[in-house]
């Protein structure tokens, strides 16, 4: 018993000292990075670009619709010869709406398939997670979803809004409208309790009085108490940064309290079209959205996009700002890697600044400085055939400034 | 006659390590790329998890489907450790600055800059937590489905806890983006490599060490426990302490592995240790066949491994692939993974069939 008791312990010992002397030519943290930068496979006749989405999971019915679009604009880039004259091969990763899958997922994209840049990832989160192995790996991300802001990491790219272009804007709104109170409800997440934050920064600022912020769990469907709590505050407005089937409860249990559109309106920043259909228009119409894109905004390069997009996966499908932002931020990718002349991650970077492209949503232009994008801010209405229009928009496309260094009194926030 | 059976099974045991530890440390680092080798070192702190639940649940009986709580403790305590060393001493992580508005760390943060603190953390918080939970829910003599239901509920609060704190610990998005490993940069592949063995050694420690609890007086007493309380009882020892000891044990390791898990995937958060997780780490064990030493850590392995090949090779309908899998071992592989290589040679050498150990767990909960 003792004698292999000894031997054991040996045999650990040995296992340590391996593992150690292995270790031992390790860098430190701090010394020159001379590793990291996987270059993408860009040899043969074909370039992988990576889709990163939750294709299974709460976030699947989302992401499945923006990962369509990214592949609508891949096989329409394709068709039309490709990108510096080689064609475009997507390989497919699910993201299973668990953000660590996410990270591990990008690291195989980059490191297996070296694909030339992922695009994908719609929560805060996944986001958060992945961003790390794209800094490590030096490779690109897009990210096309609206977010809450001060983050500007040197390898995504961020198509979607941030928050000056939607969230600002739709108190601008409010304000121009004459409400003086609003009320705040959101999921439990970082997007919520940060847009709140700032939200509560602008209030503050503008002379809006915040009547109350309440947060449920991502999923709940529970909303009993606050939407009274909300109705007993007589706000004079909801700013609901609610995500997913919570939506549903809330607009049910709203409406039930005898609360309206018109009484006390609801402007949202997380509902689009296709959310719209599966919440039920009877619950929605009248109510206010925030967003940089909506189905029935005009233009001849919308109307090539929403045909196109109904054609390849279906007439009831609708087109969302989500949706839109990827679809916008392939072209955007390929433009700048013309621009480039390259497929190389520094050389697209580089010529980043400045690349436009005649969107649906309008012209948006990358500002190079923050990797965001010029974009137009619009607040829309929904109707009763479940399409949101447009009621007021910024006029022009507004500057990306995701650590709001351009309002008063957002300054502590970052 | 096969060979192997004829030695006694202290030298197989010793040939079992042996082999164990040329396959974590000579085949697999010489065999896999990088990528895949930090998958593995992921799949093993599944392992050294499932090694716990094997103890409490397979020996034990005690269906531990909150283990997430434990594995959450030690990857935060690890992970605060490696954000503060990333911050520099006096600074503050990145991501509070961002969320929290604070003008100093939290109290609570404070002891985890030092690494001896976060290191005994990792594996005596978990501990502790589970003493405590545990001397109230077995003096009780809570068992059974209610033990499993508290196990969720701890699991589920603990998550609306780290999100509702999203200023100071990091809420839905958990702690990532660490760069360091007490001085070493996580980045560097040699690094990477490091962290795996010491991944892989801790694994093969703690294996040895159930080896021999689960030989020990204590390990029959366990079993006993599992089998039949009452007849324990009336011999004279305490249930509750047996299955105490066990629990705890079980939450130690499972904190060790959240807390090597911080550095072999560089992020700890919500997802990774609420209800769904906690239950995933029990179906690995499940799968691989919880009473038999090695069955939970080939049941963790190849059910990490399966979810990672099978969502590569089939993005949009892996998870029904992965659900058929799960019904097919429960159904037709009631003992797991572990109690193939009996099945088979039993066929072969048609012989009556013995019981297996995991047909005879069910049969017991069947009768009671």
């Amino acid at each position: 018993m003792l004698r292999f008791h000894r031997r054991r312990l040996a045999a650990c010992s040995v296992a340590l000292a391996a593992a150690l002397a292995i270790s031992a030519c390790g860098s430190k943290t701090g010394e020159s990075d001379s590793t990291g930068g996987v270059t993408a496979d860009t040899s043969g006749d074909t370039v992988k670009v990576g889709l990163l989405n939750s294709l299974s999971g709460t976030m699947a019915i989302s992401e499945v619709t923006v990962r369509d679009a990214i592949m609508l604009a891949v096989e329409e880039i394709n068709a039309a010869g490709g990108v510096l004259g080689k064609k475009l091969a997507p390989v497919g990763e699910d993201g299973a709406s668990d953000w660590p899958t996410f990270a591990e997922k990008a690291e195989k994209l980059i490191k297996v398939d070296r694909v030339a840049a992922v695009f994908g990832c719609w929560t805060s989160a996944s986001r958060k997670a992945v961003k790390p192995v794209f800094e490590e790996n030096k490779a690109l991300l897009f990210y096309p979803v609206q977010y809450e802001g001060l983050e500007q990491s040197p390898y995504i790219f961020y198509t979607g809004a941030t928050t000056n272009q939607q969230i600002v804007p739709g108190l601008d709104y409010l304000k121009a409208q004459g409400k003086k109170s609003v009320y705040l409800v959101g999921s439990d997440y970082v997007f919520p309790r940060t847009a709140n934050k700032i939200i509560k920064a602008y209030a503050e600022a503008n002379g809006l009085k915040v009547l109350g912020e309440d947060y449920a769990p991502l999923g709940s469907t529970e909303f009993g108490t606050i939407v009274n709590k909300v109705k007993a505050s007589k706000a004079e407005a909801v700013f609901n940064t609610l995500n997913g089937d919570s939506n549903v409860a809330f607009f049910k249990e709203y409406k039930s309290a005898g609360l309206t559109a018109a009484s006390m309106p609801v402007v949202s920043v997380s509902i689009a079209e296709e959310e719209v259909k599966s919440i039920g228009t009877q619950y929605l119409a009248g109510q206010l959205t925030a967003w940089n894109y909506y189905q029935t905004t005009t233009g001849a390069a919308n109307d090539k996009f929403v045909k196109a997009y109904k054609a390849k996966f279906g007439a009831d499908k609708p087109t969302s700002d989500p949706m839109e932002a990827a679809y916008v931020s392939v072209y955007l990718w390929k433009a700048m890697v013309e621009k480039a002349g390259s497929f190389d991650v520094e050389k697209v970077k580089g010529a980043s600044n400045g690349v436009t492209f005649e969107a649906p949503e309008g012209l948006v232009t990358i500002d190079g400085a923050t990797q965001h994008i010029h974009k137009t801010a619009r607040i829309g209405k929904i109707g009763d055939d479940g399409l949101i229009t447009e009621v007021w928009n910024s006029g022009g496309p507004v500057k990306p400034d995701p650590y709001l260094k351009g309002y008063p009194g957002a300054s502590g926030l970052s | 006659m096969n060979p192997l059976t004829n030695l006694s099974p202290r030298v197989r045991a010793w040939l079992g390590f042996g082999l164990g530890a040329v396959v974590l440390f000579a085949a697999a680092p010489a065999l896999l790329t990088d990528f895949r080798l930090s998958l593995l070192a992921k799949y093993l702190c599944f392992a050294i998890v499932a090694v716990g639940i094997g103890l409490a649940w397979g020996r034990g009986g005690l269906l531990t489907l909150g283990q997430g709580v434990f594995f959450g403790l030690g990857g935060y305590a690890m992970a605060m450790h490696l954000k503060l060393a990333d911050a520099g001493e006096g600074n503050m992580p990145d991501f509070m600055e961002l969320y929290g508005q604070l003008d100093e760390l939290p109290a609570w943060w404070a002891p985890f800059a030092n690494p001896v603190f976060a290191l005994a953390a990792t594996v005596l918080l978990p501990m502790l937590v589970a003493f405590g939970l545990g001397s109230l829910v077995f003096r009780r003599r809570v068992r059974g489905a209610y033990f499993a239901i508290l196990s969720q509920a701890l699991a589920a609060a603990m998550v609306i806890l780290l999100i509702g704190q999203q200023g100071t610990t990091g809420g839905t998005n958990g702690l990532t983006d660490i760069e360091g490993f007490f001085g070493y940069d996580l980045d560097d592949p040699v690094n990477q490599r490091m962290v795996y063995f010491i991944i892989a050694g801790v694994l093969l420690a703690l294996l040895a060490l159930t080896r021999q609890l689960m030989h020990s007086r204590y390990g029959e007493l366990l079993v006993a426990v599992r089998d039949s309380e009452e007849r324990v009882r009336f011999l004279g020892y305490n249930p509750a302490n047996v299955k105490l000891v066990a629990y705890v044990v079980a939450a130690g390791m499972a904190g060790l592995a959240g807390a090597l898990f911080v550095p072999a995937v560089g992020i700890i958060s919500p997802a990774l240790i609420g209800i769904v997780p906690s239950i995933e780490f029990v179906i690995g064990v499940a799968v691989g066949g919880r009473a038999a030493l090695l069955g939970p850590v080939l049941g963790a392995v190849a059910v990490a491994w399966a979810k990672t090949a099978l969502s590569e090779r089939f993005p949009g309908t892996w998870t029904y692939l992965q659900g058929a899998m799960f019904v097919l071992v429960v159904a037709f592989l009631p003992g797991g993974l572990a109690s193939l290589w009996g099945l088979l040679k039993r066929r072969r050498e048609a012989t009556p069939p013995a019981p297996e150990v995991g047909e005879r767990v069910l049969v017991k909960e069947v009768a009671a």
